[in-house]
């Protein structure tokens, strides 16, 4: 039994150990994951943080939620079924670059079109860590880490463009060793209303010794400091969204001098996908798969079929 | 053949309504009080191929479809020309006259090896190579011939309705060779009137133009006086009943089970199944407990409760990006209370062998519906196989259990998919519900179905959190069966995960509990087998004190019902067991009902017998006899009854193949 008074930031935690690399840019990440729900005031129970395979995988186990480890790059398909199934729930998914990017990578662009209110936080190292750092789809080309053994013969992925082209409507990127900063981000992302994208720079001090601590330290800056504008509403007119999109394609794209961290994308203007089924079954905000009683006490189905039955009788 | 049966086809280029005619013949013999089987073969193409229909009709019940037909209805050369040669001696064929001279050159969607076949046999008779050769050679076994202008009937047609598009007057022909075709068994319009106004039903312009075709084409066969000595009589029975297709079935099936989420990615023949499901994704409710809902209400949820009369169910149907989405969102679902399915055919089942895996592991009640089709890989995507039988008992890596369910027809499909949600969450394993082309695609009269049979059941669904400290979720309990609880259930969380894991759901590589969980999993199985009665295991069809027994799974049960109907009037004693749970396999009950018998024979629709192999694993005996069949069609009740009168005379060799059909 969880109890939901008096909850502390330290109640977010759990007693597993927690077997991430000394130094690793995860403890950010979970750190400034436990600091976000404990200000949003989320219970335990009313969470779900879904994961994949990797070093992030391992996140749902030290959090004080309900959490959900599924396959490697499946977290988003997972967390799809969970959140139509139960649209009340607040529901995060937290994957690596390998597994959204890569192998998930599909799931990445359709779970873009549909804007589900999801958060969905990536772990953005360039190398896949558990099996000891394989070129991501995040590393440069020509990247030589040292944990490859040549330097690395394909392209990058940008994130942040892949998923404006695929239609999320939150779009940020944040630093692991920023934590204030990051905790402020995924509290955005998680009160956004649709999908919403936190890409999180975070140094893999162990396999990729090429985008360091000291490598992002000189770069990074906040965009909350400057005077960009990430949101998009039904009154931003043509030329102001020109600019918006102009601007958020250069932040984006950013990369050797200078890497922005904030809310590069905020869309406003799209309906969720949980809006467009409440259009279609007007019951299901009130009766959601999960939820809807689906027999009385006895086991009699509540299903009335004899309508479509009958359609189909002969004599 | 002593059943008093009519068989009729119907066939036609893709996309030129010859499943509308072919629905048109079957619901009016239908609403004439008689029973009926359909069967619909096509290509993997959307328009242009070669596609039919066979329409079984009788007073008594009819299970499978036959070789041979009593009347061929063609409005094209290329039908004419594949079909005639099934046509029965006294049977008669319909054609355009106007397409006598069409050179069998000439048909473009002929494949090559049909042709080539077809010129060996015209030139054996010297006939020759067009629609006249072929007709001619039908005639020469007795089959009477029936030319019916279609054009001239749709030139009539057209002058009553002017503005009408061409290529809608030009479907009339269908509505034609059916009408035609009535009139010459004699079967009286009004049921066919009513057949057209249930289909067309709601759209007033087409119901009435087709009446009038069908009138127009009634009345031109009655005037020609032609003699045909097949006679179709209504029925009489005041048996209430329907009509459907094998995707129907098992939709009506998952609504009234409480499916109420399924994902699915598109594919052949499985997704008319999720089409039809969303088409009808709200439907009435009765008797809801406002009480179930209560607990749910948590401050993000408005909570506002629709009246309780007329309140609106409804099953939320998700397309997804492929089939590995479409289980991992099915599962997801399932672990926040939902009662999820997904539904696919063998390519598609490929894709979701890793998410099997998962919800097997982390004890998930996800159910599949598996639709078999022709195999491997692309295979005959449009066709029919068993071949997938060992692939929905051993998918997936490393061991985990799982319910495997077949279901034999279309009765047994519906009541199958309601139960199929039932064993998934007593057991809390996936449940794979293995089903094939020839199902999803046959239409039958059925007594309509018995929504009183149909009962929920939960297993340890927990509606609120546990009072007593410390849930969790994979606790150790003698059943191996832990309570389980939704995502969001206020007061209490648990962890999943596809690593091996502690009672927690944490990630542990412990020995002594990698063992306790692995057996905690598994001894489920054991359960199963002890808990699922009889008749879910197996029926036992035919003699059942028959000395000569058969094994079967599955759509062929129909041709095997039929075919022992007659053997039975031969004087022959045998007993078919129909399998129905194929995993986990009840070995022992099996071995008893098989042991005893002096001859053992296993039917199904694959190469290498994929579960007589199984069941001889499983029980040490042998079959002395194999039948198979593996060129994509379902096997007929006359090539099944063919084979075992084979058998019986002791001439047949161990293993026989079928491979009839087009």
């Amino acid at each position: 039994m969880v109890t939901d008074t008096l909850l502390k930031p330290r109640d977010y935690k759990t007693d597993v150990f927690v077997d991430w690399c000394p130094g690793c840019g995860d403890f950010g990440i979970l750190t400034s994951l436990h600091q976000a729900l404990w200000e949003l005031k989320k219970k335990p129970w009313e969470v779900v943080i879904f994961s994949g395979i990797g070093c992030s995988g391992k996140t749902p186990h030290y959090v004080n939620t309900y959490g959900i480890h599924t396959l490697h790059g499946r977290l988003l398909p997972f967390a799809t079924g969970a959140k139509l199934a139960n649209p009340h729930l607040t529901v995060i998914a937290v994957g690596g670059d390998g597994d959204g990017l890569g192998i998930g990578a599909g799931h990445f662009v359709n779970a873009g079109r549909r804007n589900l209110n999801l958060t969905y936080i990536i772990h953005d190292n360039g190398v896949y860590g558990l099996t000891k750092g394989q070129a991501s789809p995040t590393l440069k080309k020509g990247v030589k880490t040292k944990s490859l053994p040549k330097p690395n013969i394909q392209m990058n992925v940008n994130p942040l463009l892949m998923a404006y082209s695929s239609g999320f409507t939150f779009i940020a990127r944040g630093y692991s060793y920023d934590v204030p900063h990051l905790k402020e981000l995924l509290k955005q992302a998680i009160q956004h209303k649709g999908f919403a994208l936190v890409n999180v720079l975070q140094p893999c001090p162990t396999y990729n010794d090429i985008n360091t601590r000291e490598w992002f330290g000189e770069r990074v800056f906040r965009l909350e400091e400057t005077d960009y504008d990430p949101v998009v509403t039904p009154d931003t007119g043509e030329d102001e969204l020109k600019k918006r999109r102009g601007q958020f394609i250069e932040k984006a794209l950013e990369w050797e001098t200078r890497i922005a961290i904030g809310v590069l994308w905020k869309d406003l203007t799209v309906e969720t996908y949980e809006e467009r089924i409440a259009s279609r079954i007007p019951t299901y905000l009130d009766a959601p798969p999960g939820i809807r009683p689906v027999c009385d006490p006895d086991g009699k189905p509540t299903a009335d079929i004899r309508s479509i039955l009958d359609s189909f009788r002969v004599t | 053949m002593k059943r008093s049966d009519f068989a009729w086809v119907v066939g036609g280029p893709q996309g030129s309504g010859v499943d509308s005619a072919a629905n048109l013949f079957a619901k009016a013999a239908a609403f004439g009080r008689l029973h009926v089987f359909g069967k619909r073969e096509y290509y993997s193409n959307i328009m242009g191929e070669h596609s039919y229909f066979q329409v079984r009709v009788s007073e008594n019940p009819v299970y499978s479809h036959g070789d041979m037909m009593h009347l061929l209805a063609s409005f094209e050369a290329e039908t004419a020309i594949r079909h005639s040669w099934d046509v029965l001696p006294d049977g008669g064929i319909l054609y355009d006259p106007k397409v006598v001279d069409t050179n069998i050159e000439r048909v473009p969607a002929l494949e090559p090896e049909v042709r080539t076949h077809l010129f060996k046999r015209l030139n054996a008779m010297s006939l020759p190579l067009t629609v006249e050769g072929v007709l001619k050679a039908a005639e020469a076994d007795g089959v009477c011939l029936f030319p019916f202008p279609y054009d001239d009937l749709v030139e009539e047609l057209k002058r009553e309705y002017p503005d009408t598009d061409a290529k809608v007057l030009k479907r009339m022909v269908n509505t034609m060779s059916v009408a035609a075709s009535l009139r010459l068994v004699a079967f009286p319009f009004e049921f066919l009137e009513k057949s057209i106004q249930d289909v067309f039903k709601g759209k007033t312009k087409a119901m009435k133009m087709n009446i009038q075709a069908a009138q127009m084409a009634y009345d031109f066969v009655s005037e020609q006086g032609w003699d045909f000595s097949c006679h179709l009589t209504p029925g009489t029975t005041d048996e209430k009943r329907i009509y459907v297709n094998g995707n129907q079935a098992v939709s009506l099936g998952k609504i009234l089970g409480g499916c109420t989420f399924q994902s699915y990615y598109p594919i052949t023949p499985a997704s008319d199944e999720s089409v039809f499901l969303e088409e009808h994704e709200n439907f009435p409710l009765t008797g809801v407990q406002e009480e179930a809902l209560k607990w749910v209400r948590n401050p993000g949820n408005p909570g506002k409760s629709a009246s309780p009369n007329g309140r609106m169910g409804s099953l939320l149907v998700l397309q997804t990006e492929d089939e590995i989405a479409a289980i991992a969102a099915a599962t997801g679902a399932a672990l926040a209370g939902a009662r999820a399915a997904t539904a696919t055919s063998g390519p598609g089942f490929c894709l979701m062998a890793e998410g099997l895996g998962w919800a097997g592991n982390s004890e998930v009640p996800v159910v599949v519906t598996l639709y078999q089709r022709g195999g491997p890989s692309t295979g005959l995507p449009t066709r029919h196989e068993q071949g997938d039988l060992l692939f929905a008992i051993f998918a997936g890596h490393g061991e985990f259990p799982r319910i495997v369910l077949s279901s034999g027809d279309l009765e047994e499909a519906f009541y199958d998919s309601a139960l199929v949600f039932n064993l998934a969450e007593k057991y809390q394993m996936p449940v794979i519900h293995l089903l094939d082309k020839a199902l999803a695609n046959s239409n039958q009269t059925l007594p309509y179905y018995d929504l009183s049979r149909v009962r929920i059941e939960r297993g340890a669904l927990l509606n609120e959190a546990p009072s007593a400290n410390g849930y969790q979720r994979f606790q150790f309990t003698e059943s191996g069966i832990s309570p389980r609880i939704r995502l969001g259930t206020p007061g209490c969380i648990f962890y999943n995960t596809g690593d091996e894991h502690t009672p927690e759901g944490h990630i542990s590589e412990d020995p002594e509990n990698r063992d306790r969980m692995m057996e905690k999993r598994m001894k489920k199985l054991d359960l199963v087998l002890k808990e699922i009665p009889s008749k879910d295991k197996f029926h036992i069809l035919g003699d059942p004190d028959g000395d000569i027994v058969i094994l079967s799974w599955g759509t062929p049960k129909g041709a095997i019902r039929e075919a022992l109907e007659v053997l039975r009037e031969e004087g022959h004693r045998v007993k078919f067991v129909q399998s129905r749970l194929l995993w986990p396999l009840p070995a022992q009950e099996l071995k008893e009902v098989l042991e005893p018998a002096r001859l053992r024979i296993a039917i199904e629709q694959n190469y290498s017998g994929q579960f007589a192999g199984l069941v001889s694993q499983h029980t040490g005996l042998r079959f002395d006899h194999l039948i198979v069949k593996y060129n994509g069609r379902p096997m007929s009740f006359n090539e099944v009854l063919d084979a075992l009168r084979h058998i019986l005379s002791g001439k047949s060799s161990k293993k026989v193949v079928l491979r009839r059909g087009h």
